[in-house]
Order: structure tokens, then C-alpha cells, then sequence
């Protein structure tokens, strides 16, 4: 493939990532009925111009909370993405950098967090702290620093015996600056790649946990947690479940192939 | 002899980490345990009644005496007692983890043959339609939630053309749709990395030498076989994880007598010492599992330097290797 047509798919999937992140950020002004108001005469009704998606259990229009789902599962997915990725690249930088006792510590702590399951750990984590935004981020985060950190220490390490370095530690700049100045820019692309690769993955982390009623719990609406809840009745309302599981199918792989393209890219 | 000593001083200390954290977590969980307890039994909780419960269940030692005797326990198999029902836990977890087993064995099995086939076909007819077809299977699988993939099979299966129970029974009928549900992304992520690791050893002089030479396709892709045999069982082991994590969803849905479900219950039910037996008996499981591969990767590679890293290093790390791990 060639570097033209590989930008071109990258231009139009991202496009698409952005509307879905817009249609979820402004939920609150494309949701055309408000979506924690429930109606006992209006309940599981099928799709119509009103409710695009229909209405579930308690007559809720399905179609707003698929957006609002969209602005807690995403919301949440780039909340801890961006933690882990601040936690884990100081944490690998100051590993790779300074190397030391603290290095082998540091990365003594991120093999025996690989060496167990990670969803094992997380369900009961967050089993155990009762569900909601603070058990989740701790359920799931826990672990994903990790992959920061390793890539942010080798990449560190890799730059820190280039010449430019030993110029600036020479030219008398402190570590932190060079830190700052030199080495995070070099590894910044390398490690927002690892970050978008994490997007996907995370989501179905999110959403299995809130999917098992562990994660977001109700009412406030999240796409796991809506398909498990509508689908205790699926028979007479499979739009309830089916509308949510294509935003989340479509959701993830959007930002799964866009991670993709842009390994593809920078691998050219 | 020394190496063999060294790796099983780190399994023994990993094991004690594994088991440290998994109790101090209990310890440190919200809600009493005493008091669930006896209002679930409908006793009428005054101070008295529990402080005597809490006496009873031991709650009231300190923490170091509290882990010392339940580790001692656990190494002889002993869970201690269930809170909900007074059961032993080891007996509970014993029997969900027999049916676990069996369901993540035949996700496995069923992934492996799967995927190991479709891989080679895709690497070997690399960028012709085939290999687009399985690439885009592999990608979709990769992608779906499993939750999302059960949830969908069973809508069409049991609802649409009903031919499978919902619940999944003991038997064989009962087990096709979980196996299948774990099984899709699983072989999403074999076919994926396999075909990387297959199109990397066809790189290689030797297999460009055997093209050269005239020698049969069947050939080529025994000997490609068998020089990705370790990275293939490295590909395997890690998706263990994944394999637990999505059989408890995959149990819970299907209501699959396994360990994932017991825990699920027992989470509601705020039954520690099932939720720490659990933890302490798959992270056992995955540690053993993973070492296993290592020793075999070894076995199989003598390249591969013994450094005490497991499978990849630090500097051949990948991010969509490793990236599987949270469904």
C-alpha cells in the first residue's frame, strides 16, 4: 500500500472517530427525548420517527441512551487512557533514564503486574469496591500503565546514547529538562500509537465489567450495562439490545482499525 | 540445575506476592462481612450479637495473624468457610472449576484448529482475496466484546432458528454456543499474530532456499510450522487471560455451573473467601501456565537468552501483542 492511500484511510477513519466522539460529547443537544425519563405507557415500543431506536423496559428512548451511553463509555475509555498514559510514561521515563535501583524496582513491579491475569484482577477489584466510576478506573488501571511505562522506558533508554542527549547533559541542562525537552517529544508518537491501540481494548473492558453490573451502575446509561439489562427481554425488544451492541461493535472497530492504519504508517 | 533452582524461587515469590495482594484486597473491602451476614439470616443486628459473629469468623485478629492462617490453610487446601452457607469454599470452587476447565479447554481446542489452519492459508496467499477474508474475520473477532458475541448468538440461535437451549446444560448441545462465544475473539487475535510471526519466518533465507530449490508448498509450511512452534505456544499462553476473564461473562450469561459464575454470585453476596479462592486459584493457574511456556520456548529456541524475562523482552515489546488482555 502506498503512503498516499494509507493517509487517505486515515483521514476518512479518523473523520468517522471524531463524529463519534462529537455525537457523544453532545449528546445532551442531539438527543431528542430525555433519557432517564421513563413512561409506562410508552414501554418497549419499536422503532419510529420519535424514538429512532424505539424505547426499552421503562419506555425510555433507546436512542438517547445510546448517545449518553456514548459519553460515559468513551468518556471513561479516554479518562483512563489518559491516566495510564501520564502514570506510565513518567514512570517508564524516569526508569529508562536514570536506570538504578529505582529501575529495577520500578520494572520488578510492572513484570509481576503481567505475570497475572488482568481481567481476573479487575472483575474482582472492581467486584469488591461495588461498581461505579472510581472501581472501574482502578479496576482497569492497575494493569495499564504497564505498557506505557515498558514502551516509554526502552524507548528512553534507546534516545538517552544519542549524541543530542550527551550535548544537551554537556551544554549543562538539567535531566528534567532534557527529560522534557528532548526525550518526550522523540517518544511521544510511538507511545499516542500504543495509546490508540488501548482505546479498543479498554472499552471492552469498560463495558464487560458494566455488562456483569460491576462497572457504571444504573440508571445512568452506559452500553454494556444497557444490553444487559435489555436483554432479559431481547424476544420482544431485540432493538434494545441490538441498537447499543452496534454502537459499541462500531465504536470499537473504528478506533481498533484506525490504530492499525496508523502502525501501518508509521512502520512505512 | 541452578537455573531450575532460580525459576522456582521466582514462581514461589510470585505466588506469595499473588497471595498477599489477593488478601490484603479482601482486607481492605468495603462493607462487613459479619453484618451481611447476619441480616441475610434476619437475626436482629445488635452491638452484642455482632461483635460475637465477627469474633467467629475471625475478623477480629490482626492482619498478619489473619493472612498467616489462611495461607497455611490454602497450602493445604483449605478456602476456609463460605460466609453465605457455611460450605467449605475449596469443595465449591473444586466442582465450578471442573466445568471452567471444560469450557475453556474447548474454547481452545476449538481457536487452535481453527485458527492455526487460516493463518497459514492467509499468510502463504498474503494480500490475495483469501487472506483479505481472514484478515477482516480476524479484525472483526479481534474487535466484538464477547459479551456482545454470546448475547448476539443467542439471539439467533435460541430465539431466531431455536435449535440450541439458552441454558446451557451439561451437555454437549449446551456447550456449543459458550465455547463458541470465547472461542471467536480468541481466534480473532491467534490469526493475527500468527500470521505476523508465519510472514517474519518466510522472510528468512531458508524458507527464499526452499522456494528457489523447487521444494513442495507442504513442505514449506511444515518447516515454517515448526520453526514457529515456540512463538506459536507463546501466542497461546497469552490469551489465557483472556480466556478467564471472558468465561466468567461468558458463564454468567449462559448460566455455565463454572468458577467465573460462583464468583460472580459471590461478589453480590460479598462471600470473601470464595471471591480470594478464585483470584488465588487463576492467578496460579495463569503464573503456572505462563512459566511452563517459558521453560518450553527455551526448550525449543535455545537462542532465546535466558535472561529470566518472560516471553518478550522490554525492547521487542509490541503493543498489539500484548493489548488482548481486558475483555
Amino acid at each position: 500500500m502506498t503512503r498516499k492511500k494509507l493517509k487517505f484511510k486515515i483521514t476518512v477513519v479518523a473523520s468517522i472517530a471524531v463524529v463519534i466522539v462529537f455525537a457523544a460529547l453532545f449528546s445532551g443537544i442531539i438527543a431528542p427525548n430525555d433519557p432517564y425519563s421513563t413512561s409506562a405507557a410508552g414501554i418497549r415500543m419499536a422503532p419510529s420517527f420519535e424514538y429512532p431506536f424505539g424505547t426499552d423496559n421503562l419506555g425510555r428512548c433507546v436512542f438517547s441512551r445510546v448517545l449518553y451511553g456514548g459519553r460515559t463509555t468513551i468518556g471513561m475509555t479516554f479518562l483512563l487512557v489518559a491516566i495510564s498514559f501520564v502514570i506510565g510514561t513518567f514512570i517508564g521515563m524516569i526508569c529508562g533514564y536514570f536506570g538504578g535501583w529505582l529501575d529495577r524496582l520500578l520494572m520488578r513491579v510492572a513484570d509481576v503486574t503481567l505475570a497475572f491475569p488482568q481481567m481476573v484482577i479487575a472483575i474482582a477489584v472492581a467486584g469488591i469496591l461495588g461498581g461505579g466510576l472510581f472501581g472501574v478506573l482502578l479496576a482497569l488501571g492497575i494493569t495499564m500503565w504497564v505498557s506505557f511505562a515498558r514502551l516509554a522506558r526502552s524507548h528512553t533508554y534507546s534516545l538517552k546514547s544519542k549524541p543530542y542527549i550527551s550535548a544537551a547533559i554537556l551544554a549543562g541542562k538539567s535531566s528534567w529538562y532534557i527529560l522534557g525537552r528532548h526525550i518526550f517529544p522523540n517518544i511521544l508518537a510511538s507511545l499516542l500509537t500504543n495509546g490508540l491501540t488501548q482505546i479498543g481494548v479498554t472499552m471492552i473492558g469498560i463495558s464487560g465489567l458494566s455488562f456483569l453490573g460491576i462497572g457504571v451502575q444504573a440508571p445512568s446509561a452506559e452500553w454494556g450495562q444497557m444490553i444487559a439489562e435489555a436483554r432479559a427481554y431481547i424476544q420482544i425488544a431485540p432493538w434494545a439490545v441490538l441498537f447499543p451492541a452496534l454502537a459499541i461493535a462500531i465504536t470499537i472497530i473504528v478506533f481498533n482499525y484506525l490504530g492499525d492504519l496508523i502502525m501501518d504508517y508509521r512502520e512505512l | 540445575m541452578k537455573q531450575v533452582l532460580k525459576r522456582i524461587v521466582e514462581l514461589i515469590l510470585i505466588l506469595l506476592i499473588l497471595s498477599f495482594f489477593t488478601f490484603l484486597l479482601m482486607y481492605l473491602a468495603p462493607g462487613d462481612p459479619a453484618e451481611k451476614r447476619l441480616s441475610s439470616q434476619g437475626v436482629a443486628i445488635t452491638k452484642e450479637v455482632l461483635d460475637a459473629e465477627r469474633e467467629r469468623l475471625g475478623l477480629l485478629k490482626p492482619f498478619f495473624v489473619r493472612y498467616g492462617e489462611w495461607l497455611f490453610g490454602v497450602c493445604r487446601g483449605d478456602f476456609g468457610v463460605s460466609f453465605k452457607d457455611d460450605m467449605p469454599v475449596a469443595e465449591k470452587l473444586w466442582d465450578g472449576l471442573y466445568n471452567t476447565l471444560l469450557l475453556a479447554g474447548a474454547s481452545m481446542l476449538l481457536s487452535v484448529f481453527v485458527s492455526v489452519p487460516l493463518a497459514i492459508i492467509s499468510a502463504f496467499q498474503k494480500d490475495k482475496l483469501t487472506d483479505h477474508m481472514i484478515k477482516l474475520f480476524s479484525f472483526i473477532g479481534n474487535s466484538l466484546p464477547n459479551f456482545l458475541i454470546s448475547v448476539l448468538l443467542m439471539y439467533f440461535f435460541c430465539i431466531r432458528i431455536n435449535v440450541f437451549p439458552i441454558i446451557a446444560t451439561g451437555s454437549l448441545q449446551g456447550l456449543f454456543l459458550p465455547t463458541l462465544s470465547l472461542a471467536i475473539p480468541i481466534s480473532g487475535r491467534f490469526i493475527r499474530q500468527m500470521r505476523q510471526e508465519f510472514l517474519l519466518q518466510m522472510s528468512e533465507d531458508y524458507v527464499t532456499g526452499m522456494k528457489n530449490r523447487g521444494v513442495k508448498q507442504r513442505y514449506i509450511i511444515k518447516n515454517v510450522l515448526y520453526n514457529s512452534t515456540g512463538h506459536m505456544l507463546n501466542i497461546f499462553a497469552l490469551q489465557i487471560g483472556t480466556l478467564m476473564g471472558g468465561s466468567v461473562v461468558i458463564e454468567t450469561i449462559f448460566r455455565w455451573p463454572g468458577i467465573g459464575e460462583l464468583v460472580m454470585d459471590s461478589i453480590t453476596a460479598r462471600d470473601y473467601p470464595v471471591i480470594m479462592g478464585f483470584v488465588l486459584i487463576m492467578g496460579v493457574i495463569y503464573v503456572l501456565i505462563n512459566q511452563l511456556v517459558d521453560v518450553a520456548m527455551k526448550r525449543l529456541d535455545p537462542r532465546i537468552a535466558s535472561d529470566g524475562k518472560s516471553g518478550l523482552g522490554a525492547d521487542d515489546f509490541l503493543p498489539s501483542e500484548k493489548g488482548g488482555a481486558h475483555d
